[in-house]
Formats: structure tokens, sequence, C-alpha cells
């Protein structure tokens, strides 16, 4: 019982940071199509800022906002540098364009950083642990599920109550009808853009937390992860990205938790058959975006 | 009177296929103009192109006598120029006070938009009971209604409406065209394609027909009701 509790502490810090990814990437695809695996990228760079800030000497409660801070204005030149210019064009266009920046960025880190994986210095207190009735909760875990909350929180609120965050609704489901009505285009995403550097800086420092490490591919795997996500839970639809994140935490978790030893090896397989499965009987995700249902009726 | 629109020699493509062959027509202060002709024909390509939607190909679009051909989609609120697109395309996923909210997107005004509201609401009293709905459950008709409210958000001075009676029901249908009439009376003016001649022509001042992508007939909606051209736009003759 304490192992299934413990285990679900860790789902839920897990899933959060994934549900976190997916939404940056939904929030961008619900509104312009692109599926941006360059949103990786922007995880390291917040990883980095981290680092630096670390070598600096600037605390740590500095470091996080400038990190956030950091991924969200990368994020916007990324859209003004790369991806205005392929707007307009296929799907498949943006796709390959949002992989020619990862790459880059990758090498650039590479480069000009280092290949091999840099410590970021941390708080002691993220490594601690606390004891809730019994239950060992690192702290690490506990800042992920509050920080997972609050954004998600400050999320709702800005796409119910500010003009800007009903407007990227809008955009979402009818781009040309949102443009007739005013709402200008370059704004509406880069927008989206600066909201998903957010997500993906939030998503950095947590992922870094867990690890206290920074490599020129760390954003890879998560994004890999957060685009399963997003596409379990219903691509360019942001309650299903939330879902689809923490469905996917909860899966990983209670799978290398509780499938016997001698199947841990198949625990990836199995992880994405159950994702497989779950696609079989809502091929549109978990929550389908509003534009899909539009467009069938 | 002076002509709100004009428009010289429009033309419209999508890649090798030519849906608006340049066609001039103009649209006075306070008149209901009517475009009217098969599906098909280029009429919502003429509107489309008229906000920016689609490209013009060639020709000139004049609004207020400022030159507005190659303007994006979003200036042209904020100018007093705006569409109901076809089928209505409210946005589902947002409440009905989301939609109107997001049609005066473009006014700064604190005031400029209660008073949007108060017209629209007063026009639309069930838009205010179903202020808090989705849009996406509302009926047909009331998606329509919502659709214009919306557009009216603006305040514009000329709405181009596409379609407004498509898949209504026709006690709605009449509802609809007397909403039209009411806006001119309110000093709007308005270019309507309907698929709904005989309607159409009943509230309008004016129409052209078209077929192929140009304007085979045009003139006052009494004039054209009578006419041959509008039969054989209609039914594909020569």
């Amino acid at each position: 019982m304490d192992l299934l509790l413990q285990q679900t502490v860790n789902a839920f810090a897990l899933g959060g940071t994934y549900a976190l990814l997916a939404l940056g990437l939904a929030v961008v695809f619900s509104i312009m199509g692109l599926i941006n695996f360059a949103h990786g990228e922007l995880m390291t760079i917040s990883g980095y800022t981290l680092m630096y800030c670390g070598i600096a000497g600037i605390s740590f409660v500095l470091a996080v906002p400038l990190a956030i801070a950091v991924a969200m204005i990368a994020a916007v030149l990324m859209e003004r540098i790369a991806f205005r210019p392929v707007r307009n064009s296929s799907g498949a266009t943006m796709l390959v364009t949002s992989f020619a920046v990862s790459m880059i960025l990758q090498v650039l880190f590479q480069n000009f950083i280092s290949t091999r994986s840099q410590s970021v210095i941390l708080p002691q207190i993220l490594s601690d642990s606390i004891n809730i009735g019994g239950l060992v909760i690192g702290v690490n875990k506990i800042a992920a599920i509050v920080a997972t909350v609050v954004m998600l929180v400050f999320l709702d609120i800005f796409m119910k109550r500010q003009k800007t965050g009903i407007a990227m609704r809008a955009a979402a489901e009818d781009f040309n009808v949102a443009r007739l009505m005013g709402i200008r285009a370059n704004t509406v995403i880069a927008g989206a853009f600066a909201l998903s550097g957010m997500l993906a800086g939030v998503a950095a420092v947590l992922w870094v937390s867990q690890r206290s490490s920074v490599d020129p591919h760390m954003g890879f795997l998560p994004v890999v992860k957060a685009f399963i996500a997003a596409i379990l839970g219903g691509l360019g639809s942001l309650r299903g990205a939330v879902a689809g994140g923490f469905l996917l935490g909860f899966i990983e978790i209670y799978l290398a938790a509780f499938l016997p030893p001698e199947m841990q090896e198949f625990r990836e397989p199995i992880g994405l058959s159950i994702v497989v499965l779950v696609l079989l009987f809502r091929p549109n995700g978990l929550i389908p975006a509003a534009s899909l249902k539009s467009e069938k009726v | 009177m002076t002509s709100l629109l004009s428009v010289q020699s429009l033309a419209v493509s999508y890649g090798p296929i030519e849906a608006v062959r340049g066609i001039d027509f103009d649209i006075k202060e306070g008149e209901i103009v009517a475009f009217l002709g098969a599906n098909g024909a280029g009429k919502s390509s003429t509107l489309n192109a008229l906000v920016g939607l689609v490209p013009v190909a060639s020709g000139k679009v004049a609004f207020k006598g400022e030159d507005i051909t190659d303007w994006p989609p979003e200036m042209l609120a904020p100018a007093g120029m705006t569409l109901s697109p076809e089928g209505r395309r409210v946005f589902g996923a947002l409440s009905v006070a989301e939609n109107l909210r997001m049609g005066a997107f473009s006014i700064k005004n604190k005031e400029a938009i209660e008073a949007a509201w108060d017209r629209v609401y007063g026009l639309f009293p069930i838009l205010h009971e179903r202020r808090d709905q989705f849009a996406g459950t509302l009926s047909g008709g009331q998606q329509q209604m919502l659709a214009v409210g919306r557009a009216l958000m603006s305040s514009p001075k000329l709405l181009l409406l596409d379609e407004p009676s498509l898949g209504l029901a026709p006690k709605i249908i009449g509802q609809v065209f007397d909403l039209i009439s009411l806006l001119r009376d309110q000093g709007v003016t308005l270019a309507v394609v309907e698929q709904n001649v005989a309607m159409a022509l009943e509230i309008a001042d004016r129409g052209y027909v078209l077929a192929n992508g140009e304007i085979v007939a045009s003139g006052p909606a009494s004039e054209l009701a009578q006419s041959d051209a509008l039969k054989s736009a209609y039914l594909g003759g020569e």
C-alpha cells in the first residue's frame, strides 16, 4: 500500500512534467498546426541557464525565473526566425523545419558549451525528503507537483479570463475567422510560442532538479514523451495534453514499479502498447480538440 | 449616394483555376446588395477576397475611398468592414459571451464595447439568455444569430453575409431576412450572398448575378427577379 502511494506521488510528479511539455506542444500545434520538435531544445536552453547561474553564483530563487524567461525569449525568437517564413506551408514542411532547428541548436550546444553532461548546482533542499505519515517524499517531487498545479491553474485563468487567452482559443478553433475579428495572426502566434516557452522552461527546471545535470540532448527524450502524451490526449487539445501527460506518467511509473523484474526489459514496449491500445479505442485521443470536432460536423 | 465599396476588375484564382474573372461592382452607403448565382459561380470567393481571406489575383478594392486590396483580414474589422462567413463558423468551444467578446476584439474603448453588447443582446435576447453556454451547443438558427451578432460587435459600416440562411428551418429563414432589413434601418450597409433567390431579391435594393466567375446581370432587385439571365445562371444555360 505504501509502495503504491509512493509510486502514485512519483507518477504525479513525472506526469505533471509531461503534461506541461505536452501543453507547450499543444498550444503551438492548436494554433498553427506545427509540431515543434525543437521544444526540447527550449528545455535544454533553460537547463544551461540554470547551470550558468549556478557557476555565476546567482541564487536558485533568481535562476529559476531567469531560466523560464530565457526559454520564453528563445521560443519567440525561434518563431520569428525559423517558423514565420514557413507559416503557411504544409504540416510536413513545418515539421522538418522544427527538426532542423532542433539539430542546429544541439550542434551549437555541443560546439559552444560542451558535448558532455554538465552538472547543475542545485540547492540542498531539493535533494532532501520529508516524511508524511510514513511516506517518504522527495522535496523535488513535491516541487514538481506544486509547480504543475500552479502552472495549470495559471493557464486555465489565462485562457478563460484574459482577452489574449480567449483569442488564442478562438484562433485554435478557426484561425481565419479569428483574423476576421481583428485578432492579429502575428500576436496570437508569438503569444502561443511565448506560452510554450514558459511551459518548457518550467518543465526544464523540474527535469533538471531530478537529475542535476544538463547535456546537449537533454530535451530530446522528454519532448518525444510529450509528443506521445499529446497524441494520447488528442493532438491540439489543451485538456487532452494534460490528461495524456498524466496518463503517460502513470503508465511509466507503475510499470517500472510493479512489473516483475524479468519483465522490466520490456517496460517501454509494454507502455507504448498501452498507448496504442488507448488510441485503438479513441483514435482522436482522450479529449479531442474542438477544431477536429467542428470539421466532422 | 457615394460608394462605400468599389471593386474594379477583381480576379481570384486557386492555382490554375480562375474562380473570379475580373468583375466590377460597387456598394453604396445604406444599400442591401444581393450576390446571386449557382454553386461555384464565385460569390463566396468574391467576399473572401474582399476581406483578404483569399488573395486577390488582380484588380482593385477600395473601401471608403481607401485602397484595401492587399490588406490582411485582421485590419478590416477595425476599419469598419467585416464578414460573417459561410457555415456560421462560430467558435464552438467558446461560450456565447466569449464569441461576442472576440467580435469586439479590435475595440479598445470600454464604453463602446458595452454599447455593442447592449445592441447585440437587444437584437437577440436568446443570446443573452445563453451567454454562458458553449456556442457549439446552440441550434443552427441561434448559431446564425451568434455569427451575425459577433460580426456586429465590431460596429461595422459594411457587413458581408455569406449564405446566412443556409441550413436553417424555413421559419428561422424569415427571421434572418427580417434581421437584415432591420440592420439596414440601423444604418448598416449589407452585401448578402444567398441561394434563397426569392427572399434575397425581396429585401435587396440591387443585385448582381454571377456565373462562372463573371457578372452576367445586374440591376435593381425588382428587375432582376424578372430577368432571364438569373434563370439561366442557376440552370446552367448560356
